[in-house]
């Protein structure tokens, strides 16, 4: 990295092929780094969600391919329930960490939030490129802690480790779901199979991922404030600039936390301290303390890494979905043709959502025997959160009203979005309430809760986004007519997926579990859980469509015919198709007007890009943060 | 190459960059800030700015573990306090001279007095090593006596807090010696003094932190016991 005199750009273009396409510290190229890891890691999450529905409608059936990839896992072709909780970790972890964290925020906000504010890179490029190899040291981590139980294979050299590394009875990996509670997480491999060799490289993989996105977070943050163009005020920013920067600060301040929890387990895991084992512990037959596989412990508090872990465990929720949100708004106004509906109460409300995130960890934890005082507390906090959200939720459709919809599939997907987030959201007003919450925690209530509104919402933002700028990321578009039969597939296939899960949370039907076959109070919801279970194989096939357009569109796909084809307003549509090396060939934009400058009465074009110096822009078009 | 273009502005009119219509202020939004814009030559203030964003993360993990401290001695019935090694004492004095020193190392580039500044830098990283073998002996006195991490609660959060400090204390001593080794050769270009200027900032700000976080710490062991 060599800085000959200011406003040279920072780092020449590469030109081998190792530093252009693998270590590069160009952030467009990591950003698609970033978007392959989540394409990739959300196969594996994919396939888990298939092999748990195929076990929930068909239990005890055989599949001879299981025996060969997991012989211990599935003994003779048939799962374990522990082969099955295993999958519950792993398809948890994989998602919410390597989907939902990489793809909106490291994938397109490195891509993207450097263009929109008119910057040649991000503040750091080295920390950038970093972020991303650590994150994908972490991917590799967790795979390995897949295959690490049992002596033999990788299990073998793990061995060599240490005796908190010697396998267990062999299973596919940790069984203790992605939050890992304590204390069974904390003992080692006598709390189950899988919770061994495997429960450490979980722990391993969470922290080396926890130190990536510090590392990313660090960079969106001092980029932001640091190196936007001339013009660009805070409130002329995109919004998807303002969520990946209140993302990041989400990040910055709940990693940590989390990185802290995680040291601590892993010291109770390792190094026999007590911090999250109570005394007097009996568990697989043992009494702590009465066996050298379980050495004494006493007075530690399993309830703490609860606290520690929602502490950081509730903002990556809301890390996962505000990218979501970015995206759609600005995708929405760019296809309704109007002006983003009250700018500055969005802003504020991705800030408010932000900052109550970190306050409502506890309702999480009703279960814990917290105080109700407590409780409540956390419930009103969590209610209030519905504030900034209907905010959001009412200015999404008053962007809608009267605009001249063009329905492309990034739109459809944007629209997708609103409707999920809402009928995703709406159960958390029930969660959110301690006294509805208890009977209803553990059921598939829960499950449908959170995979609608923070699963597949931010997928669904994601999908929207990836529509949308692939004509600016690769110069060609992605099919449409594909797109099409894959948003009304998944659309339709994820609520035939969900909606059900409703009906069985509320019959009683607990999560987790690997089949029902034993309960007599569940025999009336055997359609709908093999309903949903078509639908979930319907829905996976339709992503596969969705990959096969996605590298059809990379070679094939229709070719750009200008820089902006959606005539969109922000910075990225002013610069070439892909953008060069420095995003703008050396001459940065200035910056003249809001975001969403669309409907504009007068202008020659409807819509006035935030770099056109000639056009007038009458006061309060839009509401766009003007002073009236 | 990436250079700001002037020239595309227009040159006589009130509307600047963001003085379009309805936007009285230069900022669009009614500010009244003259440069609320980035000019080309405030590029050092990102190590500043990173610095500082850096530091509220590892405020955070230290936040959540001293959380975790008070919750766990709160709750035990096992806690058995530490007798404080003396040698902690002599850490502290090491730390806090070598803050001060650091300080004098930074005013001393300000002034361009660059011989006296890598003077004060090498002072500054031998009194930071001296407090990791001063932590070093403290740890090898408890491991004599018989107490280890596990030994009890207070004992593992004293290795644990004590450990992650040190950690973080080395990045600090790398820092210093990386601004050591290029303090050596001079540079005249402004560009490259200012790069100089802002790094040898970035690294006072997160020493002086990791000052601050060892005395928190060392009141927090052993006060709140």
């Amino acid at each position: 990295m060599s800085e000959t005199h200011e406003g040279v750009h920072r780092h020449p273009a590469p030109t081998g092929f190792i530093r252009k396409y693998i270590f590069s510290i160009d952030h467009k190229v990591i950003g698609i780094q970033y978007i392959m890891l989540a394409l990739v890691a959300v196969l594996v999450g994919m396939a888990m969600s298939l092999l748990m529905r195929m076990n929930l409608s068909w239990p005890g059936t055989s599949w001879p391919i299981l025996e060969t990839l997991f012989p211990t896992g599935a003994p003779g072709g048939v799962m374990t329930p522990e082969f099955y909780l295993s999958l519950v970790t792993m398809h948890g972890t994989i998602m919410v960490f390597f989907v939902l964290t990489t793809a909106p925020q490291g994938g397109f906000g490195n891509y993207f939030l450097p263009i929109q504010i008119g910057a040649e890179d991000m503040a750091f490029p080295v920390l950038n490129m970093l972020s991303f190899w650590v994150t994908l040291v972490g991917f590799i981590v967790i795979l390995m802690a897949i295959f690490v139980e049992g002596n033999q294979g990788l299990g073998q050299w793990f061995a060599a480790l240490g005796p908190s590394f010697t396998g267990g009875s062999g299973t596919v990996g940790p069984i203790g779901g992605w939050t890992g509670y304590a204390p069974l997480s904390a003992l080692g491999k006598i709390a189950g199979p899988g919770q061994g060799a495997g429960m450490n490289l979980w722990v391993i993989s969470i922290a080396i991922f926890c130190v990536g996105s510090l590392l990313g977070a660090l960079n969106f943050i001092t980029t932001l404030l640091n190196m936007r163009t001339k013009g660009m005020s805070l409130m002329r920013m995109p919004l998807t600039c303002w969520a990946w920067f209140t993302t990041a600060v989400l990040a910055l301040l709940s990693f940590p936390v989390l990185l802290g929890g995680g040291i601590l387990l892993l010291l109770d895991r390792v190094a026999n301290t007590s911090f999250f084992i109570p005394g007097g512990l009996y568990v697989s037959g043992l009494l702590s303390g009465t066996n050298p596989n379980f050495p004494l412990h006493t007075g530690g508090s399993p309830i703490l890494w609860q606290h520690l872990f929602w502490f950081f465990g509730h903002p990556e929720v809301y890390i996962a979905i505000l990218p979501g949100m970015g995206a759609t708004s600005h995708i929405l106004a760019t296809f309704a043709r109007k002006p983003v509906f009250g700018y500055r109460a969005m802003v504020f409300a991705i800030f408010a959502i932000g900052l109550l995130g970190f306050f409502v960890w506890g309702h999480h934890m009703f279960m814990s025997g917290m105080s109700p005082y407590s409780a409540i507390a956390f419930s009103v906090l969590t209610l209030s959160i519905g504030v900034p959200s209907a905010v959001k939720t009412f200015n999404w459709l008053g962007t809608l009203w009267g605009g001249r919809i063009r329905f492309t599939v990034a739109m459809l997907f944007a629209l997708g979005f609103v409707s999920l987030f809402v009928a995703g959201g709406i159960t958390g007003l029930i969660l959110g309430q301690s006294s509805l919450d208890l009977p209803m925690h553990d059921t598939y209530l829960v499950t449908a809760h959170f995979h609608l509104v923070m699963g597949v919402a931010s997928i669904f933002g994601m999908f929207a986004a990836l529509y949308f700028w692939f004509p600016k990321m690769f110069g060609r578009f992605m099919s449409e007519s594909l797109g099409r039969i894959h948003f009304w597939l998944t659309f339709i296939g994820v609520y035939a997926i969900f909606v059900p899960m409703h009906i069985m949370g509320i019959v009683g039907m607990p999560r987790r579990f690997s089949s029902f076959t034993e309960y007599e109070y569940l025999r009336s919801l055997d359609p709908l859980v093999m309903l949903v279970s078509v639908a979930a194989i319907i829905t996976i096939g339709a992503q596969l469509l969705f990959y096969f357009n996605v590298v059809w569109s990379v070679f094939k796909g229709k070719r750009v015919e200008n820089d902006n084809p959606w005539e969109a307003t922000t910075l990225e549509w002013n610069t070439a198709t892909p953008p060069p090396h420095d995003n703008f060939a050396g001459v940065l934009p200035v910056v003249y007007h809001g975001p969403y400058e669309f409907a504009v009465p007068g202008a020659p074009r409807d819509y006035v890009m935030q770099t056109d110096m000639e056009a007038e822009v009458p006061s309060g078009n839009g509401h766009n943060g003007h002073k009236h | 190459m990436a250079t700001m273009v002037t020239s595309t502005r227009r040159p006589s009119t009130k509307k600047g960059p963001g003085a379009g219509p309805g936007m009285p202020g230069p900022n669009g939004n009614g500010s009244k800030r003259k440069d609320a814009f980035r000019e080309p030559d405030s590029r050092g203030n990102r190590y500043r700015i990173g610095m500082w964003v850096a530091l509220a993360s590892i405020a955070m993990m230290f936040t959540s573990l001293s959380s975790a401290y008070i919750v766990r001695s709160g709750t035990a019935n096992d806690w058995v306090p530490l007798a404080m090694p003396r040698i902690l004492f002599a850490s502290t004095a090491l730390i806090l001279i070598s803050s001060v020193t650091l300080e004098f190392a930074r005013r001393k580039l300000k002034r361009s007095l660059d011989s006296e500044y890598t003077k004060y830098l090498l002072t500054t990283a031998l009194l930071g090593l001296g407090f990791l073998i001063s932590q070093v002996v403290a740890w090898r006195q408890l491991a004599a006596q018989g107490v280890y991490v596990s030994s009890h609660p207070h004992s593992s959060f004293f290795y644990l807090l004590t450990g992650a400090h040190a950690v973080h204390l080395l990045g600090g001593l790398l820092a210093l010696t990386f601004l050591w080794l290029r303090s050596r050769h001079r540079t005249f270009e402004p560009a490259l003094a200012g790069k100089k200027q802002a790094t040898a900032d970035a690294v006072t700000i997160y020493w002086h932190f990791m000052d601050g976080l060892w005395i928190y710490l060392f009141l927090l062991l052993f006060l709140w016991r």
